[in-house]
């Protein structure tokens, strides 16, 4: 019972533990991680369950560096492996350099970013939404991720299997955007019955896919992965490449189609990869939080309620690709929005591009607290 | 009739011309490696070769016709040890360059040294960065003038053999590429080890290294090659003052120690005694 990917049942969870859980129910055979607080109980619970996986070898392994980390990742998932790092701040500064590799090779993979305190060391222990433009803008070049923001261990759980899903399905990097907050937190995590997991399955080419003509890279509707060891001889670069993978590192317009179609391929998918989950009804401010922030914000709406103010809380769970559309039409029914972020506004700057109504912004009062709803209250009032 | 090269079924048929200069060492080392594994009669879909950044990464991609794995700069052996991890049974050889490896990559080289990871390295030593135009690379000899060095190299140089073996390589060996036939013998050899495997290559390169270096075109660098090495074995009776300045080449590590997937592997079988697992 014990070595069983799924613990199906009723648990009291740390949000860490419940996203190492959330990866095995997912698939995930695969880590490798440079310890990091507040992340580093997704590494120990993961280097204690995958060598034990009944069946399976699962591989844990505590890399040199974080930069090495994201590398045995690709590497792995290139072997067919669903495969993940764990990281925070520090960290992802780190990846970014693999993050466009894995961007730009197709490469499915799972990065869970535990953000903590920044810039540069900061305080380990306390959380910052600081990260929440690193992941989408943080490698070089053109490019689109996938982030997903959970609130709760709960989530922790139901969003790493998320995110996994979508890695295969868009053979691309997902990073499910924790923080020390839910990461450290304990509450009740329910993990469902193993038939009750929707899985996504990879698209690997059939038998006699041809490495020279058959195209494998760059398919807006995502090409079927050449994975190793199949006697695909599959051609893999980070430098630019055609559809069939080749490099080309002499031609604009072979550039030009190399970021177009990977960009596309995300873009073109938006609706399906998109998840907001908006309650603002009848409501007519609408607070915008994501992430743990995202729980300040209901308590806020809910005090606000109470005194008769018309306030409902809008909440991007999938922070990239943005949610523009979603945020445009939200925008024109609300008379203003109030964007609630735990750092000094990096969200924003999306938001307001979007909306046609006033946007207005909090952070906490002590930056890497939560926010104080009586500070939220007052500023609501204001924007009466 | 058409004649092709006995070597050429191991080339991917869409990379059809070289992208190394005229008199790089880099088409002598890929014929011999391809060589190795025609004697030893493998398949290249037994393998995955993964390679870095610069000249010497571009001799398996595109070129061998097998699954290639092409990263970024200095990062190939960390690419490679998620690949073997991830598939024990598949041979892993990472070629490329001494600045790829030993600069920018020389935390992964010496710690999969270290783990003992089953794979093959091959590092091209051509003391120099070429595919960045000749600027100095933590192998330029001291006082030789490079693009970024140009009052003469004030660093010391990494014995790169040496630090593979400090670090804990299993395999170690050295060449120039003068030695084809025992490049060949070594790197059989190699895959043959089970264990890191470090094969340094002194090659020439005539663009970017000739250049500056004042150390002359390629006859005169394989000329040098030739008669400036001396096998290990030979060394070992040398004075020091005899061994100066030449290279010293051939076999230096060759030691049998349990390998990182081993360790996985029985971790594994002891979890499942101990849950009873083999019952069910
Ligand atoms: C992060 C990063 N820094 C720098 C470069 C530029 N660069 C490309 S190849 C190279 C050096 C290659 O030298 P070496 O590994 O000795 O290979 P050679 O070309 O001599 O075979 C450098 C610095 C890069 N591609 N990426
Ligand atoms: S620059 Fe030097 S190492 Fe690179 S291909 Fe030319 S000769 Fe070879």
């Amino acid at each position: 019972m014990k070595n069983e990917r799924v613990r199906t049942g009723r648990h009291f969870m740390q949000g860490n533990i419940a996203c190492a859980e959330g990866a095995l129910a997912a698939g995930c055979s695969f880590m490798a991680g440079y310890p990091i607080t507040p992340a580093s109980e997704i590494a120990e619970q993961l280097a204690s369950r995958l060598p034990a996986l009944r069946g399976d070898d699962g591989v844990f392994i505590q890399m040199e560096d974080e930069i090495s980390s994201l590398a045995a990742v690709i590497g792995a998932s290139w072997m067919g492996k669903k495969a993940m790092t764990a990281t925070s701040g520090p960290g992802i500064s780190l990846m970014q350099e693999h993050i466009g590799l894995a961007v730009g090779t197709e490469t499915p993979c799972v990065i869970i970013d535990v953000q903590r305190g920044g810039p540069t060391t900061g305080i380990p222990s306390v959380e910052l939404q600081g990260d929440t433009v690193q992941v989408r803008r943080g490698s070089h070049g053109e490019y689109q991720v996938i982030a997903v923001a959970p609130s709760s261990p709960q989530e922790l759980f139901d969003h790493t299997i998320l995110a996994f899903n979508l890695a295969e399905r868009y053979r691309t990097p997902v990073f499910v955007m924790s923080d020390a907050f839910i990461g450290h937190m304990r509450e009740e995590v329910v993990i469902p019955a193993p038939e009750d997991i929707v899985i996504e399955k990879r698209k690997i080419p059939a038998p006699g896919f041809d490495s020279e003509t058959d195209q494998a890279f760059l398919s807006e509707d995502v090409a079927p992965m050449p994975v190793f060891g199949r006697g695909f001889k599959s051609h893999v670069t980070s430098s630019c490449h055609t559809e069939t993978g080749k490099r080309n590192v002499t031609d604009a317009i072979a550039l030009d189609n190399f970021i177009r179609k990977l960009d596309a391929k995300i873009a073109k998918h938006r609706d399906s990869i998109i998840r907001v989950d908006d309650r603002t009804g009848d409501a007519d401010i609408a607070i915008l939080a994501y992430g743990s922030v995202y729980r300040a914000a209901c308590a806020a709406a809910e005090a606000a309620r109470a005194e008769g103010m018309r306030v409902g809380v809008f909440r991007p769970i999938t922070l990239w690709p943005f949610p523009d559309r979603e945020i445009a039409e939200m925008s024109a029914r609300v008379k203003a929005i109030l964007v609630m972020e735990n750092n000094l506004g990096q969200y924003l700057h999306y938001v307001k591009a979007e909306s046609s109504c006033p946007v207005h912004f909090i952070e906490p009062e002590i930056l890497g607290t939560m926010h104080d709803i009586g500070s939220v209250l007052k500023k609501l009032k204001e924007i009466r | 009739m058409t004649i092709t090269h006995p070597l050429d079924k191991y080339i991917r048929p869409s990379a059809a011309k070289t992208t190394n200069c005229p008199g790089c060492g880099n088409g002598i080392l890929a014929q011999a490696i391809l060589r190795a594994i025609d004697e030893e009669g493998l398949d290249m879909d037994d393998f995955v070769f993964v390679s870095g950044i610069g000249c010497a990464a571009w001799i398996p991609s595109p070129f061998f016709h097998g699954d290639t794995l092409h990263t970024t700069h200095g990062r190939p052996i960390a690419f490679a040890t998620g690949v073997k991890l991830a598939a024990p049974d598949r041979r892993v050889m990472v070629v490329s360059g001494d600045g790829d490896l030993l600069a920018i990559g020389g935390n992964h080289f010496i710690h999969a040294a270290r783990r003992n990871i089953d794979m093959t390295v091959i590092c091209v030593n051509n003391y120099i960065y070429g595919m960045t135009g000749g600027q100095v690379a933590p192998t330029t000899p001291l006082g030789l003038k490079t693009m970024t060095s140009p009052y003469g190299n004030v660093e010391n140089s990494f014995d790169i053999s040496g630090l593979a073996a400090a670090a804990g390589a299993t395999f170690v060996a050295r060449w120039t590429v003068f030695h084809t036939l025992q490049i060949t013998r070594t790197v059989r050899k190699a895959l043959n080890h089970k264990g890191f495997s470090l094969i340094e290559i002194i090659s020439q390169c005539p663009v970017q290294f000739g250049r500056k270096s004042g150390m002359g075109n390629t006859r005169q660098m394989f000329d040098n090659f030739k008669n400036n090495s001396v096998t290990a074995k030979k060394a070992a009776d040398m004075t020091d003052e005899e061994r100066a300045g030449k290279l010293v080449v051939g076999e230096f590590v060759e030691i049998n120690k349990p390998v990182l997937n081993e360790g996985f592997s029985r971790i594994r079988e002891q979890l499942r005694e101990r849950s009873g697992d083999g019952e069910d």
